[in-house]
């Protein structure tokens, strides 16, 4: 069924009775060409892309709960691609521009507002810093616009300029980043994959990898074996303990990080900002409320909830630049397990496994990348080589020296 | 959360800083013939796991020890604490 405007006129004038679920519930068969493990944004999004761009339906997607009950229903929503390193901003570039024409591309309303974001910077090496970061971006065919502090004061009146520690000297514009709807995200990618053949399979744990002579060949799962010529793994902050069941020890830490939303106010704040000297970001959803968040808890965790230093911390940020948030209370708050990696970068690549697969390690930035994360991943599937915009995104990079480092921190996942 | 330190008793965890797994404490022999690939994987790979996971965390806010902590990860609930001297002495990795 494709959805339009005269669809929803048709209904409206017939009682509403010619909607129908947009995705089936099949059994799982007994063998695919590809098994997709975790029906998350990237999971549905691999398997959407690998059906229609690539031509190949007689895939399965297994989901241990229900479809986008992960980090696709628990993250801030925001999109954006201002990155610095070449191993990354080219990938975040194509995710923007497949998020510019993701709604037209599957027919689904996901809510797409590019209501610009901006990080702001407090002091003149940090304004160096940002401006190295804008023109690296336009150098990746991104946009990024330079903003002093009295252009703000005109855009934003209510940010606190004159802060005695962090005063704000200004900020990186992208324009083209926002948020998007997350769970119609998931649900826009389930139905395109959906319609085109592909099975999801919800309520289908995987216990195991079959795997013999070094050759991935299928997974055992709480309903049934399941053969398969390929099998990618894309579970987030779950890659620890699924691919311990391949044996294979991953450059991945799982942390827990908490995100905020407030009671609904009127029209507050027109886009996204972020706090430059603490970690603070903020964007107002559609129905009203703040959406914030800050660091991660910062310890090994597979809880989806955390603790109240980082609610504090958090909080405080939020006073350090917009001290009218002070006055909103807090409807709700939430943890997500994030796949911490080793240099704050992400992977997707073969294993040393033939036919095993791993997509992981997006750390807190997952959700952004969903759809080139889904494109690459299936082109990687379908033709066993990289996308040209992931091919540094290798598990084996920690050998051979070859780093994604955007804050330069080294090997300590709760830091980056 | 609260950590019951073996010296100063129960410390709430702000004081303190993570640095991650335990095994840390076991650092490679760096001139055995494999040391390239043991120290890849003491830098970069960890278990991970989901259920009891001994850790370091170090006391800034306080004594400034560094202690092994058994945690589990899917509860957050702590179940022994030690001092990190003990248990590298115990392991043979300080004296």
């Amino acid at each position: 069924m494709r959805y339009s405007a005269f669809r929803i006129l048709r209904e409206g004038l017939t009682g509403n009775k010619g909607w129908k679920p947009v995705w089936r519930e099949p059994d799982p068969k007994p063998e695919y060409d590809i098994v997709i493990v975790g029906g998350g944004g990237h999971g549905l999004a691999t398997a959407y892309y690998l059906a229609k761009e690539f031509g190949l339906t007689n895939v399965a997607v297994l989901e241990k709960g229900w479809l986008g009950s992960g980090n696709i229903g628990r993250n801030t929503t925001i999109i954006r691609s201002n990155y610095l390193l070449p191993g990354n901003e080219p990938f975040y570039e194509l995710s923007l521009k497949l998020w510019e024409g993701l709604e037209q591309d599957f027919n689904y309303n996901a809510m797409v507002s590019q209501r610009s974001i901006l990080n702001l910077f407090h002091s003149d090496a940090q304004r160096d810093a940002y401006v190295r970061r804008g023109n690296a971006m336009i150098l990746a065919g991104a946009d990024a616009e330079l903003a002093d502090a009295e252009q703000l004061r005109a855009e934003l009146p209510f940010l606190d300029f004159d802060n005695a520690r962090f005063p704000i000297k200004g900020g990186l514009y992208q324009r083209r980043g926002g948020t998007v709807r997350h769970d119609a995200v998931a649900w826009g990618y389930a139905r395109g994959a959906d319609s085109r053949g592909v099975d999801i399979i919800q309520n289908c744990e995987v216990t195991g990898f079959d795997i013999e002579n070094g050759t991935c060949t299928g997974v055992q799962t709480s309903r049934g074996a399941i053969r398969a010529r390929k099998v990618a793994v894309c579970v987030a902050g779950s890659s620890g303990r699924v691919m311990a069941q391949a044996g294979m020890r991953l450059p991945i830490e799982s942390h827990v990080l908490q995100a905020f939303v407030t009671e609904g106010l009127k029209p507050v704040l027109p886009g996204v900002v972020t706090f430059g000297a603490g970690h603070f970001y903020v964007s107002q959803s559609d129905k009203g409320g703040l959406v914030f968040g800050g660091d991660i808890d910062g310890y090994n965790t597979y809880a989806q909830r955390g603790n109240l230093p980082v609610v504090e911390d958090v909080a405080e940020g939020g006073m350090a630049i917009m001290p009218m948030i002070g006055r909103a209370r807090l409807l709700r708050s939430w943890g997500g397990v994030m796949d911490m990696s080793m240099d704050g970068s992400p992977f997707i690549d073969k294993t040393h496994i033939d036919g095993l697969y791993f997509n992981g390690g997006w750390c807190y930035g997952g959700f952004k990348a969903t759809p080139a994360s889904g494109f690459c991943y299936a082109h990687l599937l379908a033709r066993d080589v990289p996308h040209p915009t992931a091919s540094q995104m290798r598990l084996d990079r920690f050998m051979t020296g070859n780093l994604i480092d955007e804050k330069g921190q080294g090997n300590q996942p709760n830091l980056h | 959360m609260i950590i019951p330190h073996p010296l100063l008793g129960p410390r709430d965890a702000a004081e303190f800083v993570y640095l991650g797994d335990a095994a840390l404490i076991d650092r490679p022999d760096w001139q055995a013939e494999d040391a390239l690939t043991a120290f890849h994987d003491y830098g970069y790979l960890r278990d991970n796991p989901a259920g009891p996971h001994k850790e370091l965390w170090y006391h800034e806010q306080g004594d400034r020890s560094w202690l092994v902590v058994t945690r589990d990860t899917t509860t957050h609930e702590i179940t022994a604490v030690e001092l990190a001297r003990d248990v590298a002495r115990s392991r043979g990795r300080s004296a």
